[in-house]
C-alpha cells in the first residue's frame, strides 16, 4: 500500500468566469445564536460562491485551560455553557468519560432519569433548529414561535428539576445529583403525551410548503462520503444516508433497552436535514414513553463516587455521547491528582463546521444563510 | 473485534518499515494507544482507513498534549576516596528529560461499527521537543475531520503539521504570538488594558461647569 493509494477529500476550486469580476464579502452575522460572533469570508462571482471560509473564535475564553486549572467537578458548570441549548446532553457526556476514567457505575434510576433528560434536552434542541432554520429562510416568527412555545415547556420541568431554565447542571459523576421532584415524572407524561401534536403542526404547517421545498430541496448537499470523511455528526450525517448512531453503536447508559428507528435521508440536503430532526423528535417521544414507564425506583448515586478528593487513578479516557448536534466527546488524561492534567472537550458544532465550504461552493449567495442554518451549530460549542 | 496488538501486528505485517509501539492506559477505561513514528505516519494513517477489516473511516477527535521537560534526581552509587579510604558512596545526580509534544487521534469505524473493544483506536505521535522541532506530518489528507482540529493544536500548542492545506490560527487571533495551552504558559494580567482618558475628561467638565456659573452670573 502506498500513500498515493487512497482519495483525499479536498474542496474543488472553482475558478469565475467570463468577465471575471470576483467580489469579496464577510458575511454575517445574522444567524440568531451568532449574535456577532461568526462570519464567513465568502468570495462570489456574480451571485454564485465561489470560496467560503468560515471565521470564528471570537468568543474563545479557552474553557480548556479554565478546566485543567480547577477539580474534575469544577469544570462541570462550565460544561453547560458549551452548546447552552443542551446543557443536559454536555453534562453527560462530561461525566461519561470522568466515570469511565475513574470506573464508577451509574446506579439503575439514575441511568433512566439521563435517558429522560437527554431525550427532552434533544426535542427542544431539534424544534428550536427548525424554528431558526425557518426564520433564516424569512418566515420571520411564526414557526420559531411555535418551537419555542414547546420548548418553554420543557425548560419549566428543567427549572424544576435542576433549578435553571438554560445553564442547567444536574448530572455527577456516578449518578445525579437529586433525587427527582415529586410528580415531577407526571408533568413530563402529560408534556410528552402532547408533543405528536405540535410535531404533527408542525409538518403540516411546513413539510409540504413549496417555498421550503423550492429553497431547501437540491440545495447545499453533502455527499456520504465525505460526510464521513469529514467527522460530520448528528442529524447533518444522518441526512446523508449514512447509519450511524452513537447510542446503536456504543450503547451508552442503557440505550440498548429501548427500541427506536434511526432515521436516514437519501439526499443530504437542506430538505433532508429539517425531516431528519423532524423524525428523530418522534422518535424521542417513543423514548420517552418507554423510560418513564420503565423507570425503578433506588439510589441515584454510585457509593464510590465522591465529590470532595476526587482524584482518578493515573491514565486517561474518551467518553462520547450522541449530543442532539452530533458527537460530542470528552478526551481526559489524569495524572493522579484532583485536576485534569488534559482535558478536551470534541465538539460537533465546530467539525460539522468543516464542510460548510464544500456545501456551499456553486450555490447562491442567499443559500449560504439556508445552508448554514441547517448546519445547527452553537458558538459557545465552537469556540470554547 | 481487535485489541490494540492485534492492530500492531496487523500494521508491521502490512508496512514492515513502521515503527509502532502499544502505549498501555493503566486506568480502568482500558483504552490502549498506538505510538507511531512521524516519519511513517501517513502510510499508517492510510492503511488504518484503507484496510478492509480495520476500515477506520472516521477520526473522532485530535488533539494535542504538552508534556514539559522534567527534572530527574537518580541515585547512583559511585566509588570515591573520603579521607584516605576507597569507599563506595551514594550520590543523587540530577538530569533533565526533554519534554515534547504529542498528538492525539481517536479512530472508529463507520461502516464497521465497533472495531476496537473498548473504545476508540487512539493514535499518538510525539514531537521532538519542544521548542524548536515540533513538526509532525499533518493526517488531514487522510482525514478531513482533523482539519480545524490540527488547526486549533497548531495555534494552542504550536506543533506546525506539515501538508496541511491551510495551517493557521483557528482560535486566537493572528497577532497572537504564545501557545495559551501549553502548560508552562503564563498569561499576562489583563488584554484589554488600555489607560482612559480619566483626568482629562474630569478636567474639561470642571472647565465647562465654571463656563456654566459664569454666564448664569
Amino acid at each position: 500500500m502506498t500513500a498515493t493509494a487512497f482519495k483525499s477529500y479536498r474542496p474543488p476550486i472553482i475558478e469565475a468566469d467570463g468577465d471575471g469580476e470576483v467580489l469579496e464579502v464577510a458575511m454575517g452575522p445574522h444567524h440568531p445564536s451568532t449574535h456577532g460572533v461568526f462570519r464567513m469570508d465568502v468570495a462570489l462571482d456574480g451571485e454564485r460562491v465561489i470560496r467560503l471560509k468560515p471565521v470564528f473564535g471570537y468568543l474563545h475564553r479557552n474553557h480548556e485551560k479554565i478546566a485543567e486549572k480547577g477539580s474534575y467537578l469544577a469544570s462541570m458548570p462550565y460544561t453547560d455553557r458549551l452548546d447552552y441549548f443542551c446543557s443536559l446532553t454536555n453534562n453527560w457526556a462530561y461525566a461519561l468519560a470522568v466515570e469511565k476514567l475513574a470506573g464508577l457505575e451509574v446506579p439503575e434510576r439514575a441511568e433512566y432519569i439521563r435517558v429522560i433528560t437527554a431525550e427532552l434536552t434533544r426535542i427542544q434542541n431539534h424544534a428550536s433548529a427548525i424554528g431558526f432554520l425557518m426564520q433564516e429562510m424569512g418566515a420571520s416568527g411564526t414557526p420559531l414561535m411555535y418551537a419555542f412555545r414547546e420548548r418553554e415547556k420543557i425548560l419549566d420541568l428543567f427549572e424544576e428539576l435542576t433549578g435553571s431554565r438554560m445553564m442547567c447542571n444536574y448530572m455527577r459523576f456516578g449518578g445525579c445529583r437529586s433525587e427527582l421532584p415529586t410528580g415531577w415524572l407526571e408533568k413530563v407524561k402529560v408534556i410528552v403525551a402532547g408533543f405528536p401534536a405540535f410535531i404533527d403542526e408542525i409538518e403540516a404547517l411546513l413539510t409540504s410548503n413549496e417555498i421550503l421545498m423550492a429553497r431547501a430541496q437540491g440545495v447545499g448537499v453533502l455527499t456520504p462520503e465525505l460526510a464521513v470523511n469529514a467527522g460530520i455528526t448528528g442529524p447533518m450525517l444522518r441526512a446523508a444516508g449514512v447509519n450511524y448512531d452513537i447510542r446503536k453503536v456504543d450503547h451508552y447508559g442503557i440505550y440498548d433497552r429501548f427500541t427506536f428507528r434511526v432515521p436516514l435521508g437519501d439526499h443530504g440536503d437542506i430538505y433532508d436535514r429539517y425531516m431528519i430532526r423532524v423524525l428523530e423528535m418522534r422518535e424521542s417521544i417513543g423514548i420517552l414513553e418507554q423510560a418513564i414507564r420503565d423507570i425503578p425506583a433506588g439510589p441515584i448515586m454510585d457509593p464510590k463516587s465522591k465529590i470532595r478528593g476526587f482524584r482518578p487513578k493515573v491514565g486517561e479516557a474518551y467518553g462520547r455521547i450522541e449530543a442532539p448536534k452530533g458527537e460530542l466527546g470528552f478526551y481526559l488524561i489524569s495524572d493522579g491528582t484532583s485536576n485534569p492534567y488534559r482535558y478536551r472537550v470534541r465538539p460537533p458544532s465546530l467539525i460539522n463546521l468543516t464542510v460548510l465550504e464544500d456545501m456551499c461552493l456553486g450555490q447562491n449567495v442567499a443559500d449560504v444563510v439556508l445552508i448554514f442554518g441547517s448546519v445547527d451549530i452553537v458558538l459557545g460549542e465552537v469556540d470554547r | 473485534m481487535k485489541s490494540a496488538k492485534e492492530i500492531l501486528m496487523a500494521i508491521q505485517s502490512a508496512l514492515p518499515g513502521a515503527q509502532v509501539e502499544v502505549v498501555l492506559n493503566p486506568s480502568p477505561s482500558g483504552q490502549h494507544s498506538l505510538r507511531i513514528d512521524p516519519a511513517s505516519a501517513l502510510a499508517v494513517a492510510v492503511f488504518l482507513r484503507e484496510d478492509s477489516e480495520l476500515a477506520l473511516d472516521y477520526c473522532s477527535n485530535a488533539t494535542g498534549v504538552d508534556w514539559p521537560d522534567k527534572e530527574v534526581a537518580e541515585k547512583v552509587k559511585v566509588a570515591k576516596v573520603v579521607e584516605g579510604v576507597e569507599q563506595v558512596v551514594e550520590e543523587t545526580i540530577k538530569h533533565v528529560e526533554p519534554g515534547y509534544l504529542e498528538a492525539v487521534y481517536h479512530l472508529f469505524s463507520m461502516k464497521k461499527g465497533p472495531v476496537n473493544e473498548p473504545g476508540p483506536v487512539v493514535l499518538r505521535m510525539r514531537t521532538v521537543n519542544r521548542t524548536d522541532q515540533v513538526k509532525l506530518p499533518s493526517l488531514t489528507p487522510v482525514w478531513r475531520s482533523v482539519e480545524f482540529q490540527e488547526r486549533e493544536i497548531f495555534d494552542l500548542f504550536g506543533i506546525v503539521f506539515t501538508g496541511h492545506p491551510d495551517l493557521r490560527r483557528i482560535l486566537m487571533w493572528d497577532e497572537f504570538e504564545d501557545h495559551p495551552m501549553r502548560r508552562d504558559y503564563v498569561d499576562p494580567d489583563d488584554y484589554e488594558y488600555e489607560p482612559t482618558p480619566h483626568d482629562e475628561v474630569l478636567k474639561r467638565a470642571e472647565e465647562q461647569k465654571a463656563k456654566a456659573a459664569e454666564v448664569t452670573q
